[in-house]
């Protein structure tokens, strides 16, 4: 056993756990923190994804101590950083998930959104390919992620006061009602 | 869920500190770097380390650095999205900076280190799996067993070097200096590697590999790397070519090299290659017969097996196909190839 301080979501918190534990494992059966998935559990689907120091890593391949000294974010932290930095309501990116139904199961939403919120927050104007490109360790078995890529879009377009993206299933479909767009 | 067994973690903060961890525990230790490579096989049960030494907390080892003389050191835990996006590496070295941007997925480089992957474990359809499914196959070879599943009667596992910028470190002629109790010692990577899946390199596992050097290529240098995977965004190579091009102040090729990947248990360098293309100036019809005869080369030399997912018949058929496009987007100064 090895006492553990980190900082999670701007909280020092204080727990304890063997060497061998992963971050994932802390945050999941330690401190409650279930937002971050456990998927593979190996480094191939990016559900575990976590913020360390503001990069997208994989929770399920970090050590908890290797985590000591560094600022966690997970999903449950990003509302409240939200909130902290002057917005109101939740954050962006998850606004437009919600709004474009970029999620179906659910399970890589925690995921995909603090990788899309770290890319935003180092490109605030990103084109679509970069959008994929950074997504791209982040794995959806349900969506397709037509509507993940909008969704990112969505929230760009709403930052930067440009035009949202029409969604692709209004486009190239003829038997689609005007009337119902 | 995937557990990772039981072991306990040392995390010094100096080379030094590293080395008399490893010497003190000798067989019961392993190094971590990034852990990307590691992890996954100790929660596999494929290593079982009573301690492991993270590299991590070594701020020594990580950071690029550019020699008067033009050359790069690059420190052994400087991650792979730093190699890929650093302006000196992409400038001097573009096969490796390109190599590095196509391994695994985005979290993987961040986590992901250079000399974790120089010192990738050899990877295998039959062996990158759970306990529970090697132990349902009665296990190989490499790791608890007596057969090996992919050359039948072998008793040599042929699991494949997979490591992406290997070959790249090969074609730019570089050193790497590993760190032990006794000292450092400097070896040419090409010297590195031996043909045995089970441990590919001639270093003991306690060797801590601190640098990487690349040394200042020729005034016309080219270089690209192709890849045929699985999945543009994450995979592991299923082919692999690192390309050196050297062209002369005629514009013909003074020099050039071709080493490959994902084959065999050592990354391969294709012969003969420099003699075919010397004196041929790309964008002239017998540089591109040159090129084929090189592409023709390679699909002789390299012969993919059932090591490694994907049909052993189809990565060779695409053998010739992205040795051919390598050596032109290198000629063009262009690259990486891959299909995405
Ligand atoms: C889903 C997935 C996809 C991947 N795809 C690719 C891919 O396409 N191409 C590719 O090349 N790799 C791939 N990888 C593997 C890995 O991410 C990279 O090879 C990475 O560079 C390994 O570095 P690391 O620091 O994480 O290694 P670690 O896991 O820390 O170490 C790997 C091995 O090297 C040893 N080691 C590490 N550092 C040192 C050192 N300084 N001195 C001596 N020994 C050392 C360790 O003991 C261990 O045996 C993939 C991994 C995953 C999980
Ligand atoms: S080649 Fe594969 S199956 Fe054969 S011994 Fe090596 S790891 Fe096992
Ligand atoms: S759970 Fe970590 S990558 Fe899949
Ligand atoms: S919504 Fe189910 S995996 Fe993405």
């Amino acid at each position: 056993m090895r006492v553990l301080t980190l900082d999670v979501n701007g909280d020092r918190l204080e727990t304890a756990a063997p060497d061998h534990w992963t971050l994932l494992e802390v945050l999941r059966y330690k401190l409650g923190l279930t937002g971050s998935k456990q998927g593979c559990d190996k480094g191939d689907c990016g559900a575990c994804t976590v913020l360390v120091d503001g990069k997208p890593v994989l929770a399920c391949l970090t050590l908890a101590a290797e985590a000591v000294g560094s600022k966690v974010t997970t999903i449950e932290g990003l509302r409240p950083a939200h909130l902290e930095g002057g917005g109101t309501g939740v954050d962006p990116v998850q606004d437009a998930f919600d709004r474009c139904g970029a999620l179906q199961c659910g399970f890589c939403q925690p995921g995909m959104m603090l990788t899309a919120r770290a890319l935003l927050n180092e490109n605030p104007n990103p084109d679509r390919t970069e959008i994929q490109k950074a997504l791209s360790g982040n794995l959806c078995r349900c969506t397709g992620y037509t509507q993940i890529l909008e969704a990112v879009e969505t929230a760009i377009a709403e930052s930067t006061e440009s035009e949202p993206p029409r969604p692709a299933w209004t486009q190239d479909h003829p038997h689609v009602r005007e009337d119902a767009l | 869920m995937l557990r990772l067994p039981k072991f306990r973690l040392e995390e010094p903060t100096t080379v030094e500190g590293a080395t008399a961890l490893m010497a003190e525990h000798g067989e019961d230790a392993m190094v971590v770097a990034g852990g990307t490579d590691l992890w996954p096989n100790m929660k596999h049960g494929l290593f079982e380390p009573k301690v492991v030494v993270s590299l991590k907390r070594v701020e020594a080892m990580r950071g690029i650095t550019v020699d008067e003389d033009g050359s790069l050191r690059i420190g052994a835990t400087t991650t792979l999205a730093e190699m890929a996006q650093s302006a000196p590496v992409q400038a001097s070295a573009p096969a490796l900076a390109q190599a590095a941007s196509l391994v695994a997925g985005p979290q993987l480089r961040t986590m992901g280190t250079a000399g974790g992957n120089v010192m990738l474990d050899t990877r295998c359809q039959w062996y990158n799996q759970t306990h529970f499914w090697r132990k349902s196959l009665g296990y190989c070879l490499k790791k608890d067993g007596t057969v090996c599943h992919v050359v039948a009667g072998g008793r040599k596992c042929v699991a494949a070097a997979s490591n992406d910028t290997a070959p790249t470190l090969m074609s730019l002629g570089a050193t790497l200096a590993f760190a032990s109790a006794d000292g450092i010692r400097e070896v040419p990577v090409g010297e590195l590697w031996k043909a045995d899946g089970i441990w590919n390199k001639k270093a003991e596992r306690s060797e801590i590999l601190t640098e990487i050097r690349v040394p200042k290529q020729a005034a016309g240098h080219r270089g690209a790397y192709g890849k045929l995977r699985d999945r543009g965004s994450i995979d592991y190579p299923l082919f692999g070519c690192a390309v050196r091009m050297d062209l002369g102040e005629d514009g013909a090729v003074a020099g050039a090299d071709l080493v490959c990947v994902a084959l065999v248990a050592r990354p391969l360098r294709i012969k003969r290659v420099e003699e075919l293309l010397v004196g041929k100036t790309p964008g002239t019809e017998a540089f591109d017969s040159a090129v084929q005869e090189v592409a023709d080369l390679a699909y002789a030399q390299a012969k993919p097996m059932d090591n490694i997912p994907g049909d052993a018949e189809y990565r060779r058929e695409l053998v010739p196909v992205y040795v051919r496009r390598t050596l032109q987007a290198a000629a063009r100064g262009e690259g990486p190839v891959h299909h995405v």
